[in-house]
């Protein structure tokens, strides 16, 4: 942390945002009203799933004191336009329900009253009157022929299918020595941040602009959409996101319906509207990921080879889809293959709608799912083939030197070297023992299981995967548009005593831009990161923004910090040319080095940036002929690598990608059927690390949510629709007391196609803990014959799955299985075994940050 | 209408309200300190936490009028002049926050704990943030920092 001024980037620094927001200055939505005497929003929702909508009946809620007006569905259907879906089927989806209802808890009405109570008490007088209609959950029940249809225009509850071919997996599969297939199930889940939405519209109707401030943060594809929804040209609609978003993990890319809503409310009644989400709403209808029912088939050689495999899934959107799905199913289009060599592949991917609330990106976005499957078909076939679960995904592996390496699927893997970090994680844990450990263990009855997962971790998503949704027949004709890209921008500003303020338009919610940009400024302009002031309040009519733009996707470790080192060099380039200039020496003698242009030889005079900035701003005269005076530069850093699904349904779907190895060890009690955690190491490789202290505060935090939605959490529903999670008390956040200790190492595979060779990390171990921890609890069980293939694993469902196992031996490993049937007492803290102690080690990987290479992203791969 | 007199972070204030205003409103919109936060309004998550006569407590499920007569501390009453609370300088020192949208509720909870119980071992500290909810920190990193800020209060006793 000493101020070199040079090599910020790769050291801890604490974060400058932690000043204001732990002294109760932060500046999230619902703290400083931008606009003064805004009137506060209540949303009504449907009660009930499913149900045709015959009138409703205002009068008494308008007349109660304090209430301004309110509006309906009718206004959503005569002053809106449904929003544009990702699929061809003729799917209607406003921003409120206009005929029909469609899942408990969408909207039908908004009251706006002078405040929040009143206007809740209002809504209670709003009276609907609903025509029930039959209800269906079940994805797979949704698509029999007599199930209820939730949009008649459809026709079925499928929104969409795609048969996707990779190769020649019939002949895989017909090669194949073994077959082997599973059912899976995953559930609905959500990271429910603990900041709700929040969304502040106002309408001038002198200059027809439409202001929203809202916790939204991106993809800003959405400020197109919406500006359609309300016929207005992009530029008189204006986004706003506060400094501070009170986390998001993907859910918040789904405001941007009630951005549509409240602007309209605020347009009809003619006054701002203030609306903050409460937490039974959040649960209710914000948005979740996917429940998916996945059928898998794996085809491989008696030696662990895998030929091929196929996927076919039904993925649950809900009431309706809503974009950015169906991204559920083709956002890891590029990385179906995960860190395999397998050739052929075969994906079935149907989307479902059902009377559920709606779906969109959950953190990990479509991963937890893929690889949850995937690695429990490793483990499957390691068990079939009776190999090591490791020998069967080393056999399988992509070698190191296949990289940048082409999947199937249209992936570009820029870099890596997968074994090594697999290694890493075996020798970190300790696999060998570990495995001589459970066999004492299970030689005295005790269930001890050891799990692991391996991913590939995408980020920076390329837009274009989007249309793998459309039939390629579709996207041949002429009127169709091709979509592609990813891109970020930035601002940097030298003031004129060399001092910097760089202006992004990110929409963070806690990754600590403004720490990681002031560092990347530092090495760049050879200053110390105090002098970097960071501005980073996304703003439509101010900030240079792509449609990409936004923080989703892990995209600022990658593209967004490619954006700030180009706009660096952009000044220090021209702050050469202006020396050259002065020094009446040619440029190329010249260079930037340690915060001023030197002679590249070493010799003679320099001019410190101070010094240059100074001159630069004083005295416009002693610039050089045609150098445009001011020293700011905006750097717009594109992917040439995202471009659009071809003929053949290949997309690079991603632009980075990064490599998460996984190893976890646990003990099942028999009797509570609780899961212990026992050691649980993990090893990312992200590329370069900007700052490794907020890097592992992504990895802790990631893979908490996976841990979540592997063991508690589930927005669960009943037969008729109804929310059974509806609040905090029901939908269970794992807290401190849950929370595992994590032993953390990384590997430096720099991207050879960022100026940092960074990669994205925000999804991290979210979509690996389901995978490891369910491959983790089968191995604990398998003397019981039990393979986990649904989450989450509420101790009440394992605890039956284990009673039923018990009471019915299933011959597996049956000394052990009766063994099990005696009652235990005192083993659930194991103490004889030093590996199967839960440790707090983070210390000694953090050991593998120093030192690695930085400045040269096009060596391939380096390993600490 | 009603009438709450109360002390909050060592200054006295008065305010009207109606009896069935919510005293994390109050705080936030009639007082205008907005470092409380509200997370879901049912007493689970536990962003609204203040200091109140001494005691962690809810403010998202008690009225205002209940604080009629009360000292309360919230968590812009941490800093003592011009200076962050040890505990919010081992916060920040060991990334125990992210959005910092728990935050204040960590804070004060944490301290609630150490008050308590001035040198608690990591089970008890994880317990006893347990009563606040973090969605982007895993906890560890707050663990970290409770343990750490523990002997530096005790030593400012
Ligand atoms: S807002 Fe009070 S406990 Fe959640
Ligand atoms: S820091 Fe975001 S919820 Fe705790």
């Amino acid at each position: 942390m000493e101020g070199t001024g040079l090599g910020w980037i790769g050291k801890s620094v604490k974060r400058v945002e932690d000043a204001r927001l732990l002294t109760g200055r932060g500046t999230f939505i619902d703290d400083h009203p931008p606009v003064a005497n805004a009137c506060h929003a209540a949303i009504v929702r449907s009660p009930l799933a499913h149900a045709k909508i015959r009138g409703y009946e205002l009068s008494a809620a308008l007349a109660l004191p304090g209430v301004v007006g309110a509006i309906t569905g009718e206004d959503v259907a005569r002053h809106t336009k449904p929003f544009s879906v990702g699929v061809t089927a003729p799917i209607h989806y406003y921003c409120a329900a206009t005929d029909r209802v469609r899942f408990v808890g969408e909207p039908v009405a908004v009251v706006v009253a002078k405040n929040r109570y009143i206007a809740e008490d209002a809504a209670d007088l709003v009276q609907v009157d609903y025509e029930p209609l039959p209800v269906v959950v079940d994805p797979e029940r949704a698509l029999d022929a007599d199930a209820p249809v939730l949009h008649e225009a459809v026709g079925s509850n499928l929104a969409g299918n795609r048969r996707l071919v990779y190769g020649d997996p019939d002949r895989a599969f017909r090669d194949a020595d073994v077959v082997v297939n599973e059912r899976f199930t995953f559930p609905k889940y959500a990271s429910t941040p603990i900041e709700t939405y929040g969304v502040i519209a106002r309408w001038d109707l002198l200059d027809g602009v439409c202001t929203v401030w809202s916790n939204f943060m991106g993809p800003f594809i959405m400020h197109p959409l919406t500006a359609r929804v309300l016929g207005l040209p992009e530029n008189r609609l204006r986004f706003i996101v506060p400094a501070d978003i009170g986390g998001s993990f993907g859910i918040k890319s789904s405001i941007y319906p009630y951005i549509a809503l409240i602007a309209l409310a605020a347009k009809r009644l003619g006054v701002p509207v203030k609306w903050i989400e409460d937490r039974r709403e959040h649960l209710l209808a914000s948005s979740s990921g996917t429940d998916r029912v996945a059928y898998r088939e794996v085809a491989a050689r008696q030696d662990g080879t895998i030929l091929g495999m196929r996927f076919k899934w039904l993925d649950n959107v809900g009431g309706y889809i809503r974009s950015p799905e169906p991204g559920c199913s083709f956002r890891p289009t590029g990385n179906f293959v995960g860190p395999y060599r397998f050739q052929h592949l075969e994906v079935d991917a149907s989307v479902v709608m059902t009377n559920k609330s709606l779906t969109g990106p959950n953190r990990g976005y479509a991963c937890g799912h893929l690889y949850f499957e995937t690695e429990g078909m490793m483990d499957r076939l390691a068990d079939r083939l009776g190999l090591d679960p490791v020998e069967v995904r080393r056999k399988n592996l992509i070698q190191p030197d296949q990289f940048p390496y082409r999947t199937p699927s249209g992936g570009l893997y820029d870099s890596g070297d997968y074994p090594a970090a697999f290694d890493r994680a075996l020798e970190l844990a300790g696999y060998d023992e570990l495995r001589r450990e459970q066999a004492t263990a299970r030689a005295a009855g005790r269930y001890v299981g050891i799990g692991l997962a391996l991913a590939v971790d995408p980020s920076v998503s390329n837009m274009g995967y989007v249309a793998t949704a459309l039939d390629p027949q579709f996207r041949a004709k002429p009127e169709y548009l091709a979509k592609s890209g990813a891109v970020d921008s930035a601002t940097i500003k030298i003031d004129p005593l060399g001092r910097v303020i760089a202006i992004l338009g990110t929409t963070p919610q806690g990754q600590g831009h403004q720490t990681v940009v002031s560092q990347i400024v530092a090495d760049e302009l050879g200053l110390v990161p105090q002098d970097v002031t960071v501005v980073d309040e996304m703003d439509t009519f101010t900030r240079v923004w792509s449609i990409s733009s936004g923080t989703y996707s892990s995209r600022f470790g990658s593209v967004g910090t490619s954006a700030v080192a180009l706009a660096a060099r952009k000044l220090t380039a021209k702050l050469v040319d202006y020396a050259a200039h002065l020094m009446e020496l040619p440029a190329p003698s010249l260079e930037f080095r340690d915060g001023a242009v030197r002679l590249r030889d070493g010799k003679g005079p320099s001019y410190s940036i101070k010094d240059l900035a100074g001159r630069a701003h004083w005295n416009t005269e002693s610039l050089p002929e045609g150098m445009e005076p001011g020293l700011q530069a905006t750097a717009v850093f594109g992917f040439t690598v995202a471009k659009a699904v071809d003929a053949e349904d290949r997309v690079n779907s991603s632009n980075t990608y990064g490599f998460i190895a996984e190893v976890m060890a646990v003990e099942v009690d028999p009797e509570t059927a609780a899961i212990k955690i026992l050691r649980y190491v993990t090893v990312h490789d992200a590329g370069t690390i900007i700052n490794p202290m907020i890097a592992e505060g992504q990895i802790y935090g990631g893979a908490l949510h996976g841990l979540g939605g592997a063991l508690y959490e589930e927005l669960a529903y009943d037969e008729n629709g109804q929310l059974l999670t509806g609040t905090f008390m029901d939908y269970l956040v794992p807290t401190a007391s849950e929370a595992p200790q994590i032993e953390i190492a990384h590997v430096v595979s720099p991207s050879p196609l960022t100026p940092l060779g960074s990669k994205g990390l925000g999804e991290s171990s979210s979509m690996t803990v389901p995978a490891v921890i369910a491959n983790a609890v089968s191995d604990a069980l398998a003397p019981l014959g039990i393979r986990i293939n649904e989450l989450p694993m509420t101790p009440s469902k394992l605890w039956k799955a284990i009673d039923q196992a018990q009471r019915t031996p299933t011959g597996v490993s049956a000394p052990l299985a009766s063994g099990a049937l005696q009652p235990r007492r005192g083993v659930s803290e194991p103490r004889e075994s030093r590996a199967l102690r839960p440790r707090a080690g983070v210390s000694e990987p953090r050991a593998s940050f120093s030192g690695h290479p930085r400045s040269d992203p096009t060596s391939r791969t380096s390993l600490q | 209408m009603v009438t709450v007199r109360l002390n909050v972070n060592g200054v006295a204030h008065e305010g009207r309200c109606e009896p069935r205003k919510l005293l994390a409103d109050f705080i936030r919109e009639d007082l205008g300190l907005t470092g409380t936060h509200v997370g879901c309004e049912h007493g689970i998550c536990g962003a609204c936490t203040i200091m109140f006569n001494g005691e962690a407590a809810r403010s998202c499920i008690m009225l205002a009028v209940q604080a009629d007569g009360a000292e309360l501390m919230t968590v812009e009453g941490l800093m003592r002049d011009g200076k962050l609370h040890p505990l919010q300088e081992a916060f920040r020192e060991h990334h125990a926050l992210q959005c910092g949208f728990c935050t204040p509720g960590m804070l004060i909870t944490a301290l609630d704990l150490l008050r308590t119980n001035p040198s608690p071992n990591d089970r008890e500290i994880r317990e006893g943030i347990s009563a606040v909810l973090c969605r982007c920190t895993g906890y560890q990193g707050i663990v970290n920092a409770v343990r750490a800020a523990a002997p530096i209060l005790v030593a400012g006793r």
